[in-house]
């Protein structure tokens, strides 16, 4: 897996009061770290997609609870935390012809990283590498892989 | 092979004139020994001597199991309390429980019925048979254990509860057969895979004889290509004895030896006898019981009958699988709808497990449907439109089986209730 990815964890959550505590409570109980976290919601269900410190270990605590639970290759790029930041980067992936599903965004200091679900990451990561390589989180430091 | 071949493959002339000598002797016996048969035969203005072909029987009158509960306990017993040698108290899914009884020979019988059912369904000596149904007041289990023991199986009589350690001792004692709902076999299923165990390979578990609850091919399929379980279906309720009859090898229908009980097939709301393999209302005579025989009972299940040669070489007639009660089958928006139908349509479906549950609502004058059902974690997706397609298929193939559209919502997986005993996956919350 490249520097420059990571892994979401995605679960269903059904349409019922108390589910979300179900999910975040075993990961606490696990000693995970949310990163950053998104809820997809549709009619009667929603997907509830996260970013933590260590995937593997998430995955194995969600699926104990008979959770479904998925994972993707996630881009990672950096911002800046200024006016226009977001604008750069769309610039770059309109440019590069990157076509994404659904994007979402965290801040770490002095920066702020947006999530990317590219439709072919294997194609969309070495274009940026090529042009853009400044653009890209080096993301080693966030999960244990 | 069969358990009693001179029986069970008699010509159906002779099974006939057998049928309607007994149905005759049994009708005197009522009439004369008891006070509510009698009263039932002369309030309907029929006599003994009306009985003068086996059609006549349709002369006679109907039994609920309402009788049942109004002559509670032993008003409908034909046997004195000292010829009673058991009770079984039934699971009351309509209601209130029912009390039945059985004399030494009622119980000889219904053994005679289960030994010439396992033998059909090719479970004998050199089987070890697993008794997953539940041991007590059900007849299920009780009955199973003596039919598997006549046959010389060796019995394991686990009754329900204790999953994982049913699991163990099927590895530990190489069980080739077991004899349990269906919902309880996927949930055994479950419960192996958990453990690591795949019942298919890590098994010698061949057979299954499921009932208690209505099933379907697309179970059985599953649980042939999935478990490595045979599935044979069983029918019986405890007003009859118990689980009494199964399918045979040909698996074309459930034998019901005419020896044993009289079969017609009614139209509910008539009464009227239905034309052959209609599916309608299964009325059954039972011609040999002593202690509660039960006369033209109206037990609610709808099946159709086959009355040809079956092609195992049996001739007794044979009842298709049970596709739902009279009173479970539910009426929405004018279209008949069995839980079983909506079972059958997702069982062929990879995209959700087994489980599922009906809810039946009305919103201003329209009914409503909903199924909720479990989305198999492998098909699960980190896409809102992948997940929407799967609800989409899910209610596309529901709708070309039930004729009416129904709303589908994902619920995790494992989050429905699973049954060790009947299943209750209807939910009707509409006012009537």
């Amino acid at each position: 897996m490249s520097l420059h990815e990571l892994r979401q964890i995605s679960v269903l959550l059904e349409n019922k009061a108390g589910r979300l505590a179900v999910i975040a409570g075993a990961l606490q109980e696990n000693g995970v770290n949310i990163l950053a976290f998104t809820i997809a919601e549709a009619e009667g269900f929603g997907v509830v997609r996260i970013i933590v410190d260590d995937p593997a270990k998430a995955r194995r605590s969600l699926e104990a609870q008979g959770l479904a639970v998925t994972e993707n290759r996630m881009m990672a790029l950096r911002m800046l935390d200024e006016p226009g930041g977001l604008y750069g980067i769309s610039r770059i992936l309109g440019e590069q012809d990157i076509n994404m599903e659904y994007a979402y965004a965290f801040n770490r200091p002095g920066k702020a990283i947006l999530i990317l679900k590219v439709t072919d990451i294997n194609t969309a990561l070495p274009r940026i590498e090529a042009s853009y390589p400044e653009f890209l989180e080096e993301c080693s430091g966030y999960q244990h892989c | 092979m069969a358990w009693n071949p001179k029986i069970e493959k008699m010509p159906i002339k002779e099974l006939k004139d057998m049928q309607f000598k007994l149905l005759k002797m049994q009708v005197y016996r009522l009439y004369s020994f008891n006070r509510f048969y009698h009263d039932r035969m002369r309030q309907q203005g029929v006599h003994p001597d009306d009985i003068q072909t086996l059609d006549d029987v349709r002369k006679l009158p109907f039994m609920l199991k309402q009788d049942l509960r109004d002559n509670y306990p032993t008003g409908m017993f034909t046997a004195s309390g000292d010829e009673v040698v058991r009770y079984h108290v039934s699971s009351g899914t309509t209601g209130k429980p029912t009390l039945v009884g059985y004399t030494e020979r009622d119980l000889e019988m219904w053994t005679e019925s289960l030994a010439r059912a396992l033998t059909s369904c090719g479970i004998g000596r050199g089987d070890v048979m697993q008794v997953s149904y539940g041991y007590g007041l059900f007849t299920g289990g009780l009955g199973l254990h003596y039919g598997a023991e006549r046959v010389g199986a060796t019995v394991l009589p686990t009754s329900t509860g204790n999953t994982e350690r049913q699991i163990e001792l099927m590895m530990d004692l190489g069980v080739t057969a077991i004899a349990c709902t269906p919902s309880y076999m996927v949930y055994l299923g479950e419960v192996a895979e958990r453990m690591g165990v795949s019942l298919k390979d890590d098994t010698e578990l061949k057979v299954g004889i499921m009932g208690a609850e209505p099933w379907s091919e697309g179970t059985r399929t599953h649980f042939r290509d999935v478990l490595g379980v045979e599935a044979y279906d069983i029918y019986g309720t405890s007003e009859l004895s118990g689980p009494l009859f199964t399918e045979c090898e040909a698996q074309d229908g459930i034998h019901v030896w005419g020896d044993m009980a009289l079969v017609e097939i009614i139209d509910p709301d008539t009464g009227e006898a239905c034309a052959d393999g209609e599916k309608s209302e299964l009325v059954v005579t039972m011609l040999q019981k002593e202690a509660l025989p039960m006369m033209r009972y109206r037990i609610g299940d709808i099946t159709c009958l086959m009355e040809d040669e079956c092609s195992c070489g049996r001739t007794h007639p044979r009842i298709g699988r049970i596709s739902g009660r009279v009173d479970d089958m539910l009426i929405i928006r004018g279209i008949n709808v069995f839980p079983s139908q909506v079972e059958h349509t997702l069982m062929q479906l990879p995209q959700c497990t087994g489980h599922f549950q009906i809810i039946v609502d009305r919103v201003g004058a329209l009914d409503s449907m909903k199924v909720k059902v479990e989305l198999t974690p492998e098909v699960f997706s980190d896409r809102i439109n992948d997940l929407m397609a799967i609800r989409k298929s899910i209610s596309n193939e529901l709708k070309k089986y039930l004729n009416i559209a129904a709303d589908v919502e994902f619920m995790e997986p494992g989050s429905l209730p699973r049954y060790q005993g009947k299943a209750r996956r209807v939910e009707d919350r509409r006012e009537m």
